[in-house]
């Protein structure tokens, strides 16, 4: 019988990492947009007086709930890890990237957690006003969020205005160059756009998935026609930012991007690559199928420009896992193609007076659901492995980095993350998804009701022996 | 005039990490109560009194964990390896308490209902249990060598670090019942009353019998506590201890709501403030010291920048939610779930 070998502990760690931080960022890609499409909504209440942005707001305010509670446990899970798995790092790193997470507890996440309570529960006793101001406060700290996550990880992939010391530990020179180190504006555009489309891409299918049902549901309407301008608008935008992104990385990561290409060799009139196989051995994309010139073109702006290959640069920097960088790359360009073609449908239907009546684009729209998610994580995947063998790009080796702690140790904690999430946030995608699947009424009650019980606007007072089902709960009450 | 800046930052982390335990304290002892109080009703009030603020109240673990890492690697670098097992537990059962929050009062089906309720209660319990035997390994000391973690994957699990696991289930249980008190009323309240008097007597049994191990744990614990001068000052802890566990039992008596709750965070301030005594300046017994573990002084300088602003507005919209959201929570309340 072969003797079982557990992977090492590094295998293990980075097995850990990509696995709670892929489950973690799909909650932030999905709630940094939907909490700014709620603060849309309700400023649109606000100033229309309209009734039904306000039932959009409150259905989809359900729905923030809980991935916004997912995204707060997964999160504290990663704030934990760099030191469970990765202690040489953080020691090493802590004087640079400290402070920016310290920033983003005290900016972002505080401001966050507060006032989502009182977004959630508290528009009785608060009124309009000041509730629209703590929606707005909650979008507000999901964008800094992003801001101090971001210049972090960009500072990892792009590392500016510290200094080494001689025991390998960094130790701050220029914040100013820290936080806005070379990579973090693209990186930033492109990761909240990101968000941005993902909102859309769910609000729209589930939009367009009530259309199917009941063409004339005036919530579903409107939330699938809010969803399309974000599409039209925002999706050719991400392809501009992607690419300024991509010669942004070009010019640091040199070796990052010829993988995602699947470029060997240095040459000029470089194609881009459809597809292919990427094989480090035999040193060549192996049934490459490209467009001469494409890649110079976008890489150089010069359709003869020069594109570095990987054999241009010392093999102990090329990524690790070439086929995941260059696949994964092409699944996220491919979505973004995808969406565009879907906003600019819309555009098309829009204009010839269809945009709720065509059944094919509306099922187009449920099958895009997904898609904002998939292509966040791709994209996700081609930076973070495209780094490798680096945690600092070029400057702290991922193998140097890990915790000393024993290899089964760390298995055993992978199970236990890969069940326990599997389980845990499995049911609550399925409960989202359950959400969805619930029509968007008028007098939407607030989170979380079981069965819509009213359907008229009169709210019975609480009575202490009513039924304690948590059927009954009052929309909208009076302050105490 | 020079401030030492790395003791500025010793006591605002302990002080972060002193405001979750008690924030977070009542909230995880909500869960730790489920067993004893099984309707639902019942059950429906006791979540939502913590349901607008256990978001706000986990964030002062993460500014702990944050804080740590920003300003003390070194101790943030080999605590949590150390701590490897119980730390993932910890996280693990969080995760599970959060969703089933959010879970519960979503489910129709008993079965459903049943396993959330489950989740939250266990998830409750375990990441209350997890976090003593954090304390108690800490407390034990743990081996550094050359910047990192020099123990095995083991070395947490004592007697001593398990039963300081349970003391603060029970320490938790207690301030859960405290502020059950304060936010129910009727039958639920009553049941609370005698929760309370249970878990506040376990609790000061558990608090005299930790403080009578701690000097046999080590020859500096036994120096600071059992030798003159330091002696008069450490004396009052215990009294004080006695005196607030007497004031416990005696409001409890009278019926009155607030006192306790006041009681049990006096009661844990007063174990924080003697733990305090025992490791100061130590934030990795036995050898390193808050100096030893921190980081570079710019980095301290420019998250100390911030801090002085941001930490007051944190602490005054945190209060800001707590008033809005104050007075008794009854079943069918509005506003709440
Ligand atoms: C809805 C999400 C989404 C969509 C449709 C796209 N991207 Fe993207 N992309 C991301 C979401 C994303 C991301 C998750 O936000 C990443 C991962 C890390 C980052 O900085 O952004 C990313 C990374 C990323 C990188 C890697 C940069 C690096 O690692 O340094 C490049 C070159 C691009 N993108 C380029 C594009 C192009 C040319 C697209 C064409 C439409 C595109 N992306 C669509
Ligand atoms: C912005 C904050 C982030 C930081 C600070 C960060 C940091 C890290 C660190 C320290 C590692 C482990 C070391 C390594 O293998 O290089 C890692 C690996 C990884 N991360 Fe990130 N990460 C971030 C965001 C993300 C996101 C949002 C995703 C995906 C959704 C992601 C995907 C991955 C993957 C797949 C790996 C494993 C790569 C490999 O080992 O080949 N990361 N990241
Ligand atoms: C390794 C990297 C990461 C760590 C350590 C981390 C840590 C955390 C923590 C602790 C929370 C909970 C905050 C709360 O209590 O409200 C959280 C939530 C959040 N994170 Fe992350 N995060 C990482 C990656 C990312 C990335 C890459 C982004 C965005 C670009 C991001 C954006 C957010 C946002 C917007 C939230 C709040 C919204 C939500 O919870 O759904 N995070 N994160």
């Amino acid at each position: 019988m072969p003797s079982l070998t557990l992977p090492s502990a590094v295998d293990l760690a980075r097995a850990q990492f990509a696995l709670t931080v892929v489950w973690h960022f799909l909650f932030p890609a999905f709630t940094i947009g939907l909490a700014s499409f709620l603060a849309v909504l309700e400023g649109r209440w606000l100033a229309t007086g309209k009734a039904v942005y306000l039932d959009i707001y409150r259905y989809w305010l359900k729905v923030f709930a809980v991935a916004f509670a997912m995204g707060v446990v997964s999160g504290l899970v990663m704030s934990y890890q760099f030191g469970t798995n990765w202690s040489v790092f953080a020691d090493r790193t802590a004087p640079i990237l400290g402070p920016l997470l310290g920033y983003e507890v005290l900016t972002a996440f505080f401001l966050e957690a507060g006032f989502l309570g009182v977004m959630l529960f508290g528009l009785e006793r608060v009124g309009p006003r000041l509730h629209f101001l703590a929606t707005c406060l909650v979008a507000f700290g999901t964008l800094t969020s992003a801001f101090w996550i971001l210049s972090a990880n960009s500072w990892m992939q792009t590392p500016a205005g510290h200094v080494l010391g001689p025991d390998g530990r960094f130790a701050p020179a220029d914040w100013w160059a820290i936080i806005f180190n070379p990579s973090f504006p693209y990186r930033f555009a492109h990761t909240v756009t990101g968000a941005y489309l993902t909102t859309a891409m769910i609000v729209g299918a589930v939009g367009a998935w009530h259309l199917l049902r009941d063409g004339v549901n005036p919530r579903a309407r409107v939330m699938f026609s809010m969803a399309m301008w974000m599409a039209a608008i925002v999706a050719p935008a991400q392809l501009v930012f992607g690419d300024l992104h991509g010669a942004n990385t070009y010019a640091h990561q040199p070796a990052k991007v010829a993988a995602m290409e699947g470029h060997f060799e240095t040459q000029s009139r470089a194609p881009a690559l459809v597809a292919g196989w990427p094989d480090a051995e035999a040193g060549e994309t192996r049934n490459a199928i490209g467009i001469p010139g494409l890649a110079s073109l976008y890489l150089t702006h010069d359709l003869n420009g020069t594109v570095r290959g990987l054999k241009d640069m010392p093999r102990a920097t090329w990524p690790t896992n070439l086929p995941l960088v260059f696949w994964s790359f092409r699944i996220m360009v491919g979505l973004g193609l995808l969406m565009i073609a879907l906003g600019l449908a819309a555009l098309w239907l829009r204009w010839q007076g269809r945009l709720y009546e065509t059944v094919w684009f509306h099922r187009f729209a449920v099958a895009m659901g997904p898609s904002g998610l998939i292509a966040v994580t791709a994209g996700w995947t081609v930076t973070e492995t495209g780094r490798q063998p680096f945690t600092v790009y070029g400057l702290l080796r991922t193998a140097d980095s890990v915790s000393p702690v024993a290899a089964p140790a760390v298995a055993a904690s992978l199970a236990a993350f890969a069940v326990v999430y599997l389980a845990v946030f499995g049911a609550g995608i399925w409960y989202l998804l359950h959400l969805f699947n619930q029509t968007p009424h008028v007098h939407e009650s607030g989170p979380p009701t079981g069965v819509p019980v009213r359907t008229a606007g009169i709210t019975p007072a609480p009575a202490l022996d009513a039924p304690h089902d948590g059927a009954s709960r009052p929309a909208l009450q009076p302050a105490e | 005039m020079t401030v030492d800046l790395t003791l500025v930052w010793a006591l605002l982390i302990a002080t972060a990490i002193f405001l979750y335990v008690v924030m977070d304290g009542f909230d995880l002892g909500v869960g730790i109560l489920f067993p004893a109080i099984r309707e639902k009703a019942d059950r429906d009030v006791m979540v939502n009194t913590v349901a607008p603020v256990w978001d706000g109240n986990e964030t002062w673990l993460i500014l702990g964990g944050g804080g740590l890492f920003a300003v003390f690697p070194l101790a943030y670098a080999t605590l949590l390896p150390a701590l490897y097992i119980p730390l993932t537990l910890m996280l693990l059962a969080l995760v599970f308490r959060g969703v089933a929050f959010e879970m519960r009062f979503r489910t129709v089906a008993r079965l459903a209902r049943a396993t959330w309720d489950g989740a939250f209660s266990v998830g409750s319990f375990v990441a209350a249990f997890c976090q003593g035997i954090c304390l108690g390994a800490l407390v034990q000391g743990v081996r550094v060598e050359a910047r990192a973690y020099a123990g095995g994957w083991w070395d947490w699990l004592t007697p001593f670090s398990l039963f300081t696991g349970l003391a603060l289930v029970a320490g938790y249980g207690l301030l859960g019942a405290c502020w059950l008190i304060w936010k129910t009323e009727g039958e639920l309240q009553l049941r609370a009353y005698r929760l309370a008097r249970a878990f506040g007597l376990v609790t000061v049994i558990a608090i005299a019998i930790v403080s009578l191990a701690m000097p046999f744990l080590s020859p500096a614990f036994r120096a600071r506590w059992l030798t003159w001068p330091t002696m008069a000052f450490v004396a009052p802890v215990p009294l004080l201890v006695c005196l607030l566990g007497w004031r416990l039992r005696d409001a409890l008596d009278r019926r009155d709501e607030v006192m306790p709750f006041l009681c049990g965070l006096g009661l844990f301030l007063l174990s924080y403030v003697g733990l305090g005594i025992s490791l100061f300046p130590m934030i990795v017994p036995p050898a390193v010291t808050i100096w030893d573990a921190a980081t570079h002084p710019s980095s301290q300088r420019f998250l100390l920048v911030g801090t002085v602003v941001l930490l007051p507005m944190v602490l005054g919209y945190t209060a800001y939610v707590y008033w809005l959201f104050r007075g008794k929570v009854t079943a069918g309340a509005p506003g709440y779930h």
